[in-house]
């Protein structure tokens, strides 16, 4: 399994990558569900179906088909595409070039250095998600919930016909 | 025989009965249509017009395959395949047979709405890469439906999931060997239905592809093969819903005297069958009132009979 995370964390890097730097938005979304199916799989190797079953179904299902739709809705994606390549010139890359650099050095160093601690391959099934979240997780919970409560209320206020 | 062996015998034989009964199914719907309506249908080709489909296989596969100047060549390609990939791959959790399915995955019902979800890119994508107006339009509306019943769906599975406690499709079957879930779980299983056609985009909710308003909706630009791909896609669909209830619902390939796999084909039949009445007898929704529906009438109800589903659940479980 530890193969099958490395490939998967491999393309999902580079997926990433291809993600930011697309001047085109329906490519760049697209490089982006790559990007989340490469790391549905770093979970199903760490021994997570369940995360891994949600990640697909709510980031890949639901979160990038909504940015699809705003791309569909908002501009074809050819024109949008000769813009994004005028309101990014070279040196907007620099900074997140040298963080992004940092980043990797970073991670490169640890994995040289023997990598961190090896993963216990146990499978953790949903019924363990689900108990650790509703008592060691509580609060956690409940603060998400309270964080969607107002997301709700400010769509309807937003939808509500006046 | 060596388990991998077995798997690669297990898929193959799945792959061969889809790929034989998808195109059957358009002989079948094309001959209960004719017969709702009072006319004959196609019964000229082969015994009962049986060969009708490989006619119009053998036709589709002979024309050009032609991807239009305007479109986006390669999410205009790649659109048709997820679609296949997303529905066969959601077969493979599928429990046909008394032993279970192909691959017995402990979240298999969430594969099966992960798959689900996914099926949306095809959609989408062809909409976008097509780079025409109706194809956009059918897939404006095509995105817009099957996000909103996908909801009521997994919620009126999840109430499924409460009772039978495991996401594991062959141990949902298990459960269900005194009494099949339609029995106890009726509203769910009402909503399931409904959403599931509306997730299949057919009649009455076939908005995406409403031929006298937007031409053929999100496939209008694809042709020969990758046209084929979703014609097929459709339905394998209603194979894979009509199969996904039948295991939810029904309890799979529980019953007396007949062998499972022959069970769970006689009662998927029944869905189908049940899917192509719905077409031949309902008029299509307006689109405002498909997104009420969805979000007004199907979402509450799923809601509120999880809601007392779970209510039971712990009431008996603390009672014991």
């Amino acid at each position: 399994m530890t193969q099958v995370f490395y490939v998967a964390s491999a393309l999902a890097v580079v997926a990433a990558f291809l993600t930011v730097t697309r001047s085109n938005a329906l490519h760049a979304v697209l490089y982006l569900v790559l990007a989340l199916f490469a790391l549905a799989i770093d979970f199903l190797a760490l021994g997570a179906p369940f995360i891994a079953a949600l990640e697909i179904i709510v980031y890949a299902g639901a979160i990038v088909v909504v940015i699809l739709f705003v791309i569909m809705m908002v501009a074809g994606a050819a024109v949008s595409g000769e813009q994004e390549r005028r309101w990014l010139p070279p040196r907007a890359w620099v900074v997140p070039s040298l963080l992004a650099g940092a980043l990797a050095v970073l991670t490169i160093g640890s994995l040289a250095a023997g990598g961190g601690q090896a993963v216990a391959p146990t499978t953790i099934g949903p019924r363990e998600v689900g108990a650790v979240l509703f008592t060691t997780y509580l609060i956690g919970v409940e603060l998400a919930s309270v964080l969607l409560l107002a997301g709700l209320v400010g769509a309807y206020y937003l939808g509500a016909r006046d | 025989m060596s388990a991998h062996a077995e798997l690669l015998t297990r898929m193959a034989v799945t792959l061969v009965v889809l790929l034989v009964a998808a195109p059957m199914l358009v002989w079948v719907e094309r001959r209960l249509l004719a017969r709702f309506q009072l006319r004959l249908g196609p019964n000229r080709v082969g015994p009962f017009g049986i060969l009708q489909t490989v006619a119009d296989a053998l036709k589709l596969l002979t024309k050009e395959d032609w991807v239009p100047p305007f479109a986006d060549p390669v999410p205009y390609v790649v659109a048709p395949m997820i679609l296949g990939i997303t529905v066969l791959g959601a077969f493979a959790v599928v429990p046909f047979t008394a032993s279970g399915a192909i691959v017995d995955l402990d979240v298999g019902l969430l594969f099966f709405l992960a798959m689900s979800s996914v099926g949306v890119y095809s959609v989408m994508l062809a909409g976008v890469a097509s780079n025409s107006k109706y194809a956009m339009l059918g897939a404006v509306r095509a995105a817009a439906q099957m996000i909103s019943y996908e909801l009521a769906m997994g919620l009126s599975l999840a109430s499924i999931v409460l009772i039978a406690g495991s996401f594991n499709l062959h141990d949902i079957v298990v459960a269900q060997q005194g009494l099949p879930y339609v029995v106890i779980q009726p509203f769910a299983f009402v909503v399931f239905v409904i959403a599931g056609l509306a997730e299949l985009k057919r009649a009455p909710f076939d908005l995406p592809e409403a031929e006298n308003e937007i031409v053929a909706g999100f496939h209008t630009e694809y042709s020969s093969m990758k046209f084929a791909l979703f014609f097929l896609g459709e339905y394998l669909g209603m194979i894979l819903i009509g199969a996904i209830a039948t295991t939810v619902f029904l309890g799979g390939g529980n019953g007396p005297f007949l062998p499972a796999p022959v069970w769970f084909a006689i009662k998927v039949g029944l869905f189908i069958y049940l899917f192509i009445w719905a077409r031949a007898t309902l008029p299509r929704f307006r689109y405002d009132h498909l997104m009420a529906f969805g979000w007004k009438v199907l979402l509450p109800v799923a809601l509120l009979n999880l809601m007392v589903t779970g209510a039971l659940v712990v009431a008996r479980t603390a009672g014991s």
